[in-house]
Parts: C-alpha cells; sequence; structure tokens
C-alpha cells in the first residue's frame, strides 16, 4: 500500500559516526580549509572588487614574505602555544580556567617589575632566574586562588578566572600610571635585561623554551600519575572518589602547573620578546589559547598545528588589510570565515548526513 | 476475529548501524493485556515509543481499529488514545496528583482543580486505585506515583495503555495490587501492552505474548499454552537452565562488622538509620529494599565515600587478626590498612569505570599508584585487561577501545572483573545485573559463588527478589534506611521479604 502521508517526513538523518578513520578526517579537514578559502574569495571579490588570489598572495607573504616575518611568525606562533600548552592541564580536568590572559599578564608584571628594580644592581644571569621564579610564582598566585575557591567551596572558577583578568590589567595599569614618569605614559623597552641573543636571533630562545615545554607538557599528561588523575578527574569527579584521588588536591596542584606554564608566557612576552608591558601585551591570546587547545583536542603536539593556523591567519589578515588599504574589518572577515570552516568540519567529523529512503516511493 | 485495536505492521527503525527493530508485526484487542518480553536491548521500548510518539518509525505501518494512522508527536499519540506510562515518571513534584493529572491539558478542566480532583477520584474508584488526589508528588511513594502516571493517561481518555516495565520498583505486594488494577480494566475493555522481562509476572497476568529478541520479531504465543522454560528459549534463543547454583557456606567468620551506623544528608535528612549487620565470610549477603531505601548509602559509607554521622564498621582481618574501625577513613586509608575491599558500584561508567578511557586505563584505576616512579606502569594494567577480555569473554574491538561504547554486559563484566583482581575479601555489589541478558547475569552470579566459595564475605544489593532467593544465604531486608530484618534466605519467602521492605516506612508515619 502506498503510504502518502509519509512521503514529506524526514528527507535526511544526522548519524553519529562510530569512528573517523585518519584519511577521512584529513580529507575533511583539508576540504574545509579549500572551501573556506573559496567562499571568502567570493565575499571578498563582492565587498571589494578585488582579485582574491591577489589577497591570498598579499597574505601569504605576510607570514612568510621575508626573514623577519618568518621569526615573527615563529614567534608569535611560540607564544601562543606556551598559553595553549597552559590551559589544556585545567580544561582537560573540566576546570574552565578564562583567565589565562590575567595570568599572563600578571607573570608579564612579575618579570618586568623585577627588570626595572634590579636589573643592573646584580649580575645577568641571576637577574634572570629572578624573572623567572617571579613570572612563574606570580601566574601560580593568578591561578590558585580561584581553584583553592573551587575545591574548598565549589565557586564557580569561570567567573572567578574572568574577574582576575580584570584585577590584573588594573594592576598594570596602575604600575605603569606610578612607575612611568614621562607624559607618554609608554615604559620605556629595557632590552639590555632581557633574554640573550641566540646565533643573532632574538626570538630563538623563546622557540626553544616553547618546544622543550611542548614534549614536557605531552609527557605529563600522557605518561605521568599526575597527569592520569587529570584525566580521571575530568572524566567523572564520582569515579576520582571512588578510586580514593583527592579531587581537591588534584584541582589545586593542577591549577598550579597551569598557572606556572602561563607566567612562563608572560616572561617570554616580557622578558624575551617586549622587554616592555602595557595593558594589551596578553592581546587576547589567553582565550584564543582556548580555541587552539580544544581544536587539538588536547594534545600539545595537535597544538602546535592549530597555533600556527591561527597565528598565520592573523599576520596574513594584517598584511592584506595594509597591502590593498582596506579596513581592518575585511581581515577580521577572512579569519573569522576561515576559522568558521575549520571548526564547523568537526561537526563533520563526528556525524554523517544520510539520505532516508523513507517508505517504499524512493525504492 | 475481531479488527485489532492497534495493529503494527512490519516496523523498522534504525538508529545509526544499530537496528531495534526489523519488521516487527504485533496487535492487540480489545479487552486483553498483551505482554512483550524481551532482554535488555531487545527493542521493546524503542518499539512502543513509536506508538507513543516519541520516536518515527522508518518504515512500517500502525492501524488502529483497521485505519492506517500516523503518529509523529505524543499529542498524536493521545488523539488516537493511547497512553504510555513510562520506566521514569515524568511528574511535577511540588504540584498534587490531580495538578500533575491536568498538566498540559486544554479546555475547561484546566483551572477547576476541585472538578477534576473529583473526575480523579471516579476513575481511582472505577479501577480500584488507590490515591489521594491531592497529595504532593514528593510526598509519594514510587508505586503511588506510578498510580498517578495511569490515572494521567485515563483522565485524558486512553483505550490503549502501554506500560514499560512497570513492576521493576514495586514490592510483590505493590505488584499484585497492580495486576489487579491491570485486570479490571482489561475486563473494562480496554487494551493493555505490559513491556517486561520477568517471566512469572507475564505468566501471571496476560493473555498473549510477544517475544523480541535483538530488534527482530520472534513471535507471540497464547499465555495459557506456554512456559517459563519456552519462553526463554524465544527471548535468548537457546535453551537454557534457569537455576542459580547455591553452594552451603563454609569456614564463616565474622569478616564486617557494622554496628548502629547513622547518615544524614546535607539537607538533614535521615540516610541510614542505626544499621548493623554482620558479613561473614564465605557467603553472600543479600540487601533487599525498595530501590533508594538506603542500599548505596550504606554500600558506600563502608567504602569511604559516604560521611557517617555515628556508629562503627570494624573489620576483621584474616592475616593479622587485628580488628581495624573503617569510619571516617577515605578510600585510600583503607586500602592502607590492608583491608582488600572491592566495590562494584550501582553506576557502572560514572563511578566505578571512565567511559572515555580504554579497559587498560580502567585497570589502571586500582593500580595505577603503585611503585614511587611519577610515570605510569602501563604493562600489568594491560595485560589484566587481556586476562579479563579471555577470561570473561569480553566483546571489544580491543583493549583501547573506550568501554563507554561497549555493551551492558560487557561494561560490568569489565568492572566485575577489575575489582575480584584485587582478590578482595570483602566484595559489594550494586545492581550487578541491572540491565544485563540472561546470559550475562549468570556469568556474574557464577562470578560472586566463585568468589564465595573462596571465602570472600560477598554483599549484594539486587532488586529481582526471586534472584536474591535463589543467589545469596542470608537476605537483609532494608526499608528507609532501616534494617527491617534479616532472614535465611533458604526458608524465607517472597511475601514475607515484601512485607519487610514496606515496614520501615510505616513506622516511621
Amino acid at each position: 500500500m502506498e503510504n502518502t502521508k509519509n512521503k514529506k517526513s524526514f528527507s535526511f538523518h544526522i548519524i553519529k559516526r562510530e569512528q573517523t578513520v585518519w584519511y577521512k578526517g584529513l580529507a575533511i579537514r583539508a576540504a574545509a580549509v579549500l572551501l573556506a578559502l573559496v567562499v571568502s574569495g567570493i565575499v571578498i571579490t563582492l565587498l571589494t572588487d578585488k582579485n582574491p588570489l591577489a589577497v591570498y598572495k598579499s597574505m601569504w607573504s605576510g607570514a612568510f614574505g621575508m626573514d623577519i616575518r618568518v621569526w615573527s611568525l615563529f614567534q608569535d606562533v611560540a607564544i601562543l602555544l606556551c598559553i595553549s600548552l597552559a590551559v589544556t592541564p585545567a580544561f582537560k580536568m573540566k576546570f574552565w580556567n578564562i583567565g589565562a590572559e590575567g595570568q599572563v599578564l600578571i607573570g608579564g608584571l612579575a618579570t618586568v617589575s623585577v627588570m626595572m628594580f634590579l636589573g643592573g644592581k646584580i649580575p645577568l644571569p641571576l637577574l634572570l632566574i629572578i624573572m623567572v621564579v617571579a613570572s612563574i610564582l606570580a601566574g601560580i598566585i593568578w591561578a590558585v586562588l580561584p581553584a583553592i575557591f573551587k575545591a574548598y567551596w565549589n565557586t564557580n572558577e569561570t567567573l572567578f578566572t574572568l574577574m582576575m583578568n580584570y584585577v590584573a590589567i588594573q594592576l598594570v595599569s596602575y604600575f605603569l600610571k606610578v612607575f612611568v614618569k614621562t607624559g607618554s605614559g609608554v615604559l620605556f623597552p629595557m632590552p639590555e635585561f632581557g633574554f640573550p641573543v641566540l646565533f643573532g636571533q632574538p626570538y630563538l630562545l623563546n622557540i626553544i623554551i616553547v618546544v622543550a615545554l611542548t614534549i614536557a607538557v605531552y609527557i605529563y599528561l600522557k605518561y605521568t600519575k599526575q597527569g592520569y588523575e587529570i584525566s580521571v578527574v575530568g572524566e567523572s569527579q564520582n569515579t576520582a572518589n571512588y578510586i580514593g584521588i583527592n579531587v581537591k588536591k588534584v584541582v589545586i596542584r593542577t591549577l598550579i602547573v597551569s598557572g606556572a606554564l602561563c607566567g612562563i608566557a608572560g616572561l617570554l612576552l616580557v622578558g624575551g620578546t617586549n622587554h616592555t608591558i602595557n595593558t594589551e601585551t596578553a592581546g587576547g591570546r589567553g582565550f584564543t589559547a582556548i580555541m587552539v587547545s580544544w581544536l587539538a583536542k588536547f594534545n600539545p603536539f595537535f597544538m602546535v598545528v592549530t597555533s600556527f593556523i591561527i597565528v598565520f591567519l592573523q599576520k596574513g589578515a594584517q598584511q592584506v588589510s595594509t597591502d590593498f588599504r582596506l579596513p581592518q574589518a575585511i581581515s577580521d572577515i577572512v579569519t573569522g570565515i576561515i576559522l568558521f570552516f575549520i571548526i564547523g568540519c568537526e561537526f563533520f567529523l563526528n556525524y554523517k548526513i544520510v539520505l532516508s529512503k523513507n517508505g517504499k516511493e524512493n525504492d | 476475529m475481531a479488527t485489532a485495536a492497534i495493529e503494527l505492521k512490519n516496523i523498522t527503525k534504525t538508529f545509526g548501524s544499530i537496528v531495534a527493530n526489523r519488521d516487527v508485526n504485533l496487535s492487540v484487542n480489545r479487552g486483553e493485556i498483551l505482554s512483550i518480553l524481551g532482554e535488555n536491548g531487545s527493542g521493546k521500548t524503542t518499539l512502543m515509543n513509536m506508538i507513543s510518539g516519541i520516536y518515527f518509525p522508518d518504515s512500517g505501518q500502525i492501524f488502529i481499529d483497521g485505519k492506517e494512522v500516523v503518529i509523529r508527536s505524543p499529542k498524536d499519540a493521545f488523539d488516537h488514545k493511547i497512553g504510555m506510562i513510562h520506566q521514569h515518571f515524568k511528574l511535577v513534584d511540588v504540584f498534587s496528583a490531580t495538578e500533575n493529572i491536568i498538566l498540559g491539558l486544554k479546555g475547561k478542566d484546566k483551572y477547576n482543580i476541585k472538578e477534576s480532583a473529583k473526575k480523579v477520584e471516579e476513575i481511582s474508584h472505577k479501577y480500584g486505585f488507590d490515591i489521594d488526589p491531592n497529595k504532593m508528588i514528593h510526598e509519594m511513594s514510587v508505586s503511588e506515583k506510578q498510580t498517578v502516571e495511569i490515572i494521567k493517561v485515563l483522565y485524558r481518555g486512553a483505550d490503549i495503555l502501554i506500560l514499560d516495565e512497570p513492576t521493576a520498583v514495586l514490592t510483590p505486594q505493590e505488584t499484585e495490587k497492580l495486576f489487579k488494577v491491570l485486570r479490571r480494566m482489561r475486563d473494562d475493555g480496554k487494551s493493555i501492552i505490559i513491556i517486561t522481562h520477568k517471566l512469572h509476572e507475564v505468566l501471571s497476568l496476560s493473555d498473549r505474548v510477544s517475544v523480541l529478541r535483538k530488534g527482530e520479531y520472534i513471535g507471540t504465543v497464547e499465555t495459557a499454552n506456554t512456559s517459563e522454560s519456552e519462553l526463554t528459549e524465544m527471548m535468548v534463543g537457546k535453551k537454557i537452565s534457569l537455576n542459580i547454583y547455591r553452594s552451603e557456606p563454609k569456614d564463616c567468620e565474622d569478616r564486617l562488622t557494622v554496628e548502629n551506623i547513622n547518615c544524614v544528608s546535607r539537607e538533614g535528612v535521615k540516610l541510614l538509620n542505626s544499621v548493623s549487620f554482620t558479613a561473614k565470610s564465605g557467603e553472600i549477603l543479600g540487601i533487599a529494599g525498595i530501590a533508594g531505601s538506603g542500599q548505596r548509602e550504606l554500600l558506600e559509607a563502608i567504602a569511604g565515600l559516604q560521611h557517617i554521622d555515628s556508629g562503627e564498621i570494624i573489620y576483621n582481618n584474616p592475616k593479622t587478626g587485628t580488628q581495624d574501625n573503617l569510619r571516617d577513613k577515605t578510600p585510600i586509608q583503607i586500602r592502607d590498612l590492608g583491608v582488600r575491599l572491592s566495590f562494584v558500584p550501582e553506576d557502572r561508567l560514572g563511578m566505578g569505570l571512565v567511559g572515555n578511557m580504554g579497559i587498560t586505563d580502567n585497570m589502571m584505576l586500582r593500580s595505577y599508584r603503585k611503585g614511587k616512579s611519577v610515570f605510569l606502569e602501563r604493562k600489568a594494567p594491560h595485560d589484566l585487561a587481556e586476562k579479563i577480555i579471555s577470561d570473561l569473554e569480553v566483546v571489544t574491538p580491543g583493549t583501547e577501545t573506550p568501554v563507554r561504547r561497549l555493551s551492558g554486559g560487557n561494561v560490568q563484566k569489565v568492572l566485575v572483573g577489575r575489582e575480584i583482581a584485587a582478590a578482595p575479601t570483602v566484595l559489594m555489589a550494586a545492581y550487578p545485573v541491572r540491565g544485563l541478558d540472561i546470559n550475562s547475569s549468570y556469568l556474574i552470579y557464577n562470578l560472586l559463588n566463585e568468589q564465595k566459595e573462596r571465602g570472600v564475605a560477598v554483599i549484594f544489593v539486587g532488586e529481582d527478589l526471586d534472584v536474591l532467593l535463589e543467589l545469596c544465604d542470608r537476605i537483609l531486608v532494608i526499608g528507609s534506611g532501616s534494617v527491617t530484618g534479616i532472614v535465611d534466605a533458604r526458608t524465607t519467602t517472597k511475601e514475607e521479604i515484601g512485607l519487610l521492605m514496606t515496614k520501615g516506612k510505616g513506622e516511621e508515619k
């Protein structure tokens, strides 16, 4: 019997994929990037009547055009990667630390204070050691406070870490107001107290440090007992209690690790890059890092790729707006479109759409 | 033969690659009780959800009184006078019975509580329900809540009632009462479909039985012409012995003595009320009671997960001969005392295991602390994982497949396997066969028996009284957080236990 009433019903189903083979996953991601480039090309042409190929070329040159740009690209990747590594243990534990921005900034503030007050008074190696210790301690304090409150009084860590960002920003403003005597309010860089320059490359040391940290965090999360405890607490606190993990202790300990890494990121930004500080030193990386970490599914080696993509897009987009005298907004639109596709393809990695053969009509 | 009240033809439903129902045919007549029998995961609930408008079939037809219908939503189902009583009640706690019953109704009944309450009483009187229309849901027992759910669908004029595992949460006495009501409704001309996996209920209540196995329709038989063993064979697909082996306990010594423990929840509700008992080595102590009577709290108190306000838990260490008090000790402290306590909790994936981890990593939960190294040692847990997979015939693609992808029975094998591998002296298991098919259930019973014969003190919290009576040596009955009796499982009856189950509640009021 013909079942006409059912004819118009569900024409497709969304079905969860059991497992995605790696090459399929790669193909889906590559398709997403390609599609993103095509769509943003169309948007650029429609909005500006510029040739999209020229725009992409300028994007490429923004990232790889000159030696100095390549170095600066890798430097930015290193910093973003460092902060992403920092937030990862906390997020893996389902502790929503959105305070990396503040933790980085306060690490930077500690560094700059040491440079300013002790610089020139003690030997440089000793100064560097104090900078490292101070930045790590500052980052730890900023991260561990919300953790303690979370562990003992179950406060909301998202709000708490967010608020701590503002405190850090205000502290930096206050610091600049009090200690910068010039009218501009800009703290003059102090490269003489910064990191040593290796092989004539000012950023090389930063990059080496971050490479080492990437490997260390990978090992910490995957092969140590503490890393295992982080996974268990993140997956199920009930299970953690059941097998006798002290959840409070793990939460606090993990945020100490997370905060210390953020402090190091602040150190790299101030001691190894800018040699000065302002309220924009962290530059929103504390939030971008969350995306980097999630997109990489908390795997430090994948984070190298995701942070690279994001920094590449930012650099390229800046170049596009300079080359074509387009407003900054255009480059933001392009970045937005590309990220939208990259994140959106995650859906297709986890689900597939199947056209249903409903009833007998379609047979 | 008269036209069936409801008839299903070739109903198929798939979820991804899983076929929940394939070409299922069945029919119910007016004034008939039909049982749908099948193991967990055989697709009974999915099938009924398609009649009640929660799912939509991929293909197939539904006829009501001979006319083809399309049911897209629970509202459509109500329009066709179909009402479903779900396993998990959908009631608002802070509303009264009547308010819950008329909730969501349109028209003039909406604001006239008094009028509605009267109608509710009429319905209860007609079928012999026992309910106070003005009682708040949160003050009700499970069986009263179920009554409200049944009246809710009758109030909406349902002629076809579907009950999903209605007896799972009831005592034997409450079950008998429910059956009486259902028979009265049948005599009144209603069609009743009851989903169950308990054979004796099927035989005592229904007129016909339809059997599903792994989503496939196996067949329908007249209850009068069938037997438990025939139904089991239809359900499982092969002949199976339904007797649980029980050995005589030997060399019993007191292993764990619980003395007068009291627990109060954060909200000030008394969870455990002066509970005392002794678990002996070499025997299985069953714990029976209505769901939520304090079984979980009791086991968690022993395991060091529940704060105890007063009382003692004394463990007699068979190796050293010392007595240790486990009260207010954390699970780690208990283990450090040399107490070999294994615990199979009720919530397998949310507490006993980590769903997103593979079997190896789940084995590590118990053992990862071993050694001073900061690094994990994966070799031994991996070997244990392989051993459990082969010994207990766990079906899994590999040791690294997340355990949440495994079927319920396999998940439980992994959990029980790990807990037994720790060579316990006390083994506590909460509802270890819930949701398991018959074969897996018997495997678990055998494992518990094996432990008993090795001299382990086994504590088994169960819900099926028939199983408790067959498996255990002694049965402790708990009601509203109090021990209402400890009986010899070999001499007691289901009725006696049923009475004890409700006793604690009566005293409280």
